[in-house]
């Protein structure tokens, strides 16, 4: 029975097992494959999406599990809790800290991220720490379980972590000052309408937004605990109990160091998700493409895609070699209230293509607004951000794939409509909007 | 799985205590239950006009002013913090005094009336009773019964604790008219309208108590021989309401359910449902998910179906005449009518929507019609006694076991440490026949929206049915579920805009995806298509 060593039992690692075991050793009588789930982090699988809701209390950490326990038995996937020290290709075994090993015919590196660390001077004091790992959440509930405990909080690092861990300690009214090294939060994606009706949300929420504000160094008491840190630009100093390293994340790889896998930011893989050693793959988080698709990153640290090339490795490891070729981009968000989704390309003013034009709406009430990106020379809808009202998918999808026109989509924007019952609409308003503009240009 | 760390440990984070205001609040709400508990331990108040008020009035202000703290200076947005941490809201200390109170309170209500005050044999009311005495004779002119005490506390109960819904999802305008709708329903048909019906009545004229959106099998007894009789010799009005009843089974219930699933009832109408919405929000959370508390479910509320159709078939059919000249529906043309109507339902199931069913449901049905018909056989072969038992001896054990300890002891007193729809899951035969139509023909279903779920599980979290949506929406797959109430929770709490509550066409409710949108689209088609 062929064994499938899978390092990770996070989104990328769990949706390959499930496939794998959809695909192989189902009744219908093809040989059955033995899978093994590694973790250190935690014995079963959760979602890491949902780990700031337990610390804000809507949710216990069994409320973040997908699968009750008994899945797994029942599934045949066996869950194996270690922390791998070391890969040892030529006679595939695997080395556990612990002392034990393991041995396996196909081997799958889906170990994630780990929080960005830019050399600052205390960084890894007691009391620093990312929001990525289950690990992150017990040390920041030790250290952070109340305003009295935590008198002040210092993020650093704007984007979608930094702005959780926000909203996390908001939640116990616990101050956050937030450093952010951009001019106006998330700029680097975000175009720049939103992103200042971020900055004002943030601000609404009583937080401490720091723009352009780099961090110099992180002090520390007599006890190596963090007591402060210091501003780059203004050399101020702020007191603080904890701090939040939210400056994005990097491969978790550094178990691989000395084994024959090829790794540079992460493992380096081809569109098939391989290694350059036979039956070693990668996906997710820690997967580094040689030849990304489209406008994707060679690094794509998003749920949805870890979920997406768990899919399709499954395929490739039953004897369907398949390459990793995403459809359109789409991701989602929330920003304190304010929900975001995106299909298709929109970018920020940073490394934005000449042809990509946009048509922005805000509305009055400044928690809604929609971005349009379109080709100025063709029309062609390329892509489209929303914060504060929900779009279908399905339909964004279509679009993309029929390539419509920009005219279309604001047209017809009544169909992908997604917000619930009794909302008010907004399509009108946007429309004549869109009209008002179209005859200014 | 999904069960909230009780927090009566010291450590709990105290950022979720409650502040100096909330707890004078909470004192003055506090006021107002140690008014009515000392009437219950019959303390004889002067002044019953005042005293009732001020004790009605500081509940209400105590709770709106908590309500106003809690909500009104944040942001509008969802706002579940500390659910988890807080005592009453996790089975913690606070939610087993409290649900211990409310049930004590259930026991005395359906069981010992006496002790709450009430006067029988003509006798006056004394305790807590009596302090209702005064609203009671303003409302329709008699002296206050234990179940106008109950009807009182109920209806201020959803329209307090409503307000509190409205403010805590103000962002969300589902939410906001299904509050105000369960409150006017509350209030009007179930509190006002009934009371102001029992004023129109005199020597010569007789209408039973009535709340309208009542419908059978929830209020089991609206065929008893009493009531019955009352419509047909109250004339006109009477047989218009009788006339009504039947018809919100077989017409009314069926076209709404099939235009807007049974939610248009169980989340925007139903008295038990408002109760739920509003006193029990915070309780939503603590319904179970396991896969075992599904199973159980499905035979449980099943059964009851079962056995309050076969409780109404032989309380019916025993006030009814065998002599046909008198009168055209005697009982054989009762039975076979029963029997008729139940062939029809089963046949239509199993012929139109088998494949919708699975296969556990499928012998459960027939294992059910199987039963039902060989009761009413044993009947034409035996004579006396319809089903073995006598109907009064099955409608005092349904009245007892289900109306009584089901729906209110067990269904409302345990709200803190079971969930707050556990009557509606596990008990409720309206809800089961509503879930029924909504399963096998209804334009209702929950969409999901592309591959943008995270398997959060905020969602499954708080279902108050305890469905677990998660496992739905992460398969991008409809939520067709008979359980289904349509609160809209789980759509509010989506962080990624995932679920919507959709009336739309039969065609394609029912559908599955192993892969989501946004991979390879021959990848998609390559696994789906299977």
């Amino acid at each position: 029975m062929e064994h499938i060593v899978i390092i990770g039992n996070g989104i990328s690692g769990v949706t390959l097992a499930r496939h794998i075991r959809k695909l192989s050793g189902q009744p219908k009588g093809q040989a059955g494959k033995k899978i093994t789930l590694v973790s250190a982090e935690t014995d079963y699988f959760f979602s890491r999406t949902a780990l700031m809701y337990i610390y804000m209390g809507h949710m216990t950490f069994e409320h973040t599990q997908p699968y009750e326990n008994w899945f797994w038995e029942k599934n045949r996937i066996e869950l194996k809790k270690g922390y791998v020290k070391k890969v040892e290709t030529q006679s595939k075994t695997i080395h556990f800290a612990e002392g034990d090993t393991l041995q396996y015919d196909k081997l799958v590196i889906a170990t994630g991220s780990k929080p960005n660390k830019f050399g600052w001077p205390g960084q890894d004091l007691e009391g620093v720490m990312g929001m990525y790992h289950k690990q992150d959440l017990d040390n920041l509930e030790k250290h952070a379980p109340n305003n009295n405990v935590c008198k002040h909080a210092v993020i650093v690092g704007g984007g979608l972590i930094g702005i959780e861990l926000a909203e996390m300690l908001n939640s116990r009214n616990i101050p956050v000052t937030f450093l952010v090294r951009e001019d106006s939060f998330w700029n680097g994606i975000l175009p720049e309408g939103e992103s200042q009706m971020i900055n004002r949300h943030i601000k609404a929420h009583h937080i401490d937004l720091r723009l352009s504000t780099n961090l110099k160094e992180i002090k520390s008491d007599e006890n190596g605990k963090v007591k402060s840190i210091i501003i780059e630009e203004t050399g101020e100093e702020i007191s603080c109990d904890v701090v939040g390293l939210t400056a994005g994340v990097t491969p978790n790889i550094d178990f691989l160091k000395d084994s024959e896998i090829e790794t540079d930011i992460g493992v380096k893989v081809n569109r098939f998700l391989e290694t350059n050693i036979p039956d070693v793959y990668a996906i997710g988080d820690c997967a580094e493409q040689q030849e990304p698709s489209g406008n994707r990153r060679p690094v794509e640290a998003v749920w949805y895609t870890g979920r997406m090339m768990g899919e399709v490795l499954a395929q490739t490891i039953c004897g369907n070699r398949m390459p990793y070729n995403p459809g359109h981009w789409f991701n989602s968000a929330k920003f304190m209230d304010i929900e975001y989704q995106t299909y298709g390309w929109v970018f920020g003013e940073k490394g934005r293509p000449d042809y990509e034009q946009h048509f922005h709406w805000k509305h009055s009430d400044d928690t809604k607004c929609i971005t349009v990106a379109y080709h100025k020379d063709t029309n062609e809808f390329l892509g489209i951000n929303t914060f504060g009202i929900r779009l279908k998918h399905e339909t964004f999808d279509k679009w993309l794939t029929e390539k419509r026109d920009v005219d279309y989509v604001i047209s017809n924007l009544k169909d992908a409509n997604f917000d619930p019952e009794f909302y008010a609409r907004h399509e009108d308003e946007i429309l004549a909007a869109y009209k008002r503009q179209s005859l200014l240009v | 799985m999904n069960t909230p760390k009780p927090s009566m440990s010291l450590t709990k984070p105290e950022a979720f205590d409650l502040t100096t205001k909330q707890r004078i609040y909470v004192a003055i709400g506090m006021i107002g239950l140690i008014i009515l508990a000392l009437a219950t331990f019959n303390v004889t108040f002067p002044y019953r006009t005042i005293v009732l008020s001020i004790a009605l009035l500081s509940i209400s202000i105590g709770v709106v002013l908590f309500a106003n703290d809690m909500y009104i200076k944040k942001l509008p947005g969802i706002k579940n913090d500390g659910v988890m941490f807080k005592s009453i809201s996790s089975r913690g200390l606070w939610a087993w005094v409290s649900g211990l109170a409310f049930t004590g309170f259930y026991i005395l209500l359906y069981f010992k009336a006496t002790w709450l005050g009430l006067g029988t044999d003509g006798a006056e009311n004394t305790g807590l009773v009596a302090l209702f005495d005064p609203l009671s004779r303003l409302l329709n002119g008699g002296q206050a019964s234990q179940w106008f005490v109950y009807g009182t506390l109920y209806t201020i109960a959803i329209l307090v604790f409503g307000y509190k819904f409205l403010l805590k999802y103000r962002h969300n305008k589902y939410e906001r008219l299904r509050t105000f709708s369960v409150m006017f329903f509350q209030l009007a048909f179930a509190f006002l309208i009934p009371e102001f019906m029992a004023r129109l009545n005199s020597d010569s004229f007789s209408l039973p108590y009535y709340d309208l959106k009542n419908i059978w099998p929830l209020n089991y007894y609206n065929f008893e021989q009493y009531r019955v009789n009352s419509f047909i010799e109250a004339g006109d009005i009477g047989l218009a309401l009788l006339i009504f009843g039947i018809l919100s089974i077989f017409v009314i219930t069926p076209i709404l359910t099939f235009k807007y699933g049974k939610r248009w009832y169980c989340s925007w109408v139903c008295g038990c449902g408002g109760l739920a919405e509003t006193a029990g929000d915070s309780f939503r959370h603590l319904s179970d998910k396991r896969q075992f508390a599904w199973k159980i479910e499905r035979w449980v509320v099943h059964s009851v179906v079962v056995f309050v159709v076969l409780m109404t078939t032989a309380v019916v059919y025993s006030y009814l005449g065998d002599d046909s000249s008198k009168y055209w529906l005697t009982k054989n043309t009762f039975l076979i009518g029963v029997a008729a109507l139940l062939t029809v339902v089963f046949a239509w199931v199993m012929i139109f929507k088998r494949e919708q069913l699975a296969k556990d449901a499928q012998y459960g049905a027939i294992g059910y019609f199987v039963i039902i018909l060989v009761l009413l056989a044993i009947h034409f072969f035996n004579g006396s006694n319809l089903f073995l038992f006598k109907a009064e001896t099955l409608r005092q054990s349904y009245g007892f076991l289900i109306g009584a300890i089901f729906s209110g002891v067990i269904g409302t007193g345990f709200y803190p440490i079971f969930g707050n729809r556990v009557w509606c899951r596990f008990g409720c035969p309206m809800a089961a026949i509503l879930g029924f139509q909504q399963r096998l023909f209804s334009r209702f279903r929950i969409t999901t929206n592309g591959g943008q779920c995270i398997s959060c599980g905020n969602c499954s979290t708080y279902c108050e049915m305890g469905i677990d949506v998660r496992a739905y929406a992460q398969k991008g797959e409809n939520i067709v579920r008979s359980s289904c109430v349509g609160c809209g929770i789980c759509s509010a709490v989506c962080p990624r805009g995932v679920l919507k509550l959709e009336n739309d066409s039969l065609k394609g409710r029912i559908n599955a995806n192993e892969i989501l949108l946004g991979n390879d689209v021959d990848l998609m088609d390559l696994v789906n298509e299977k």
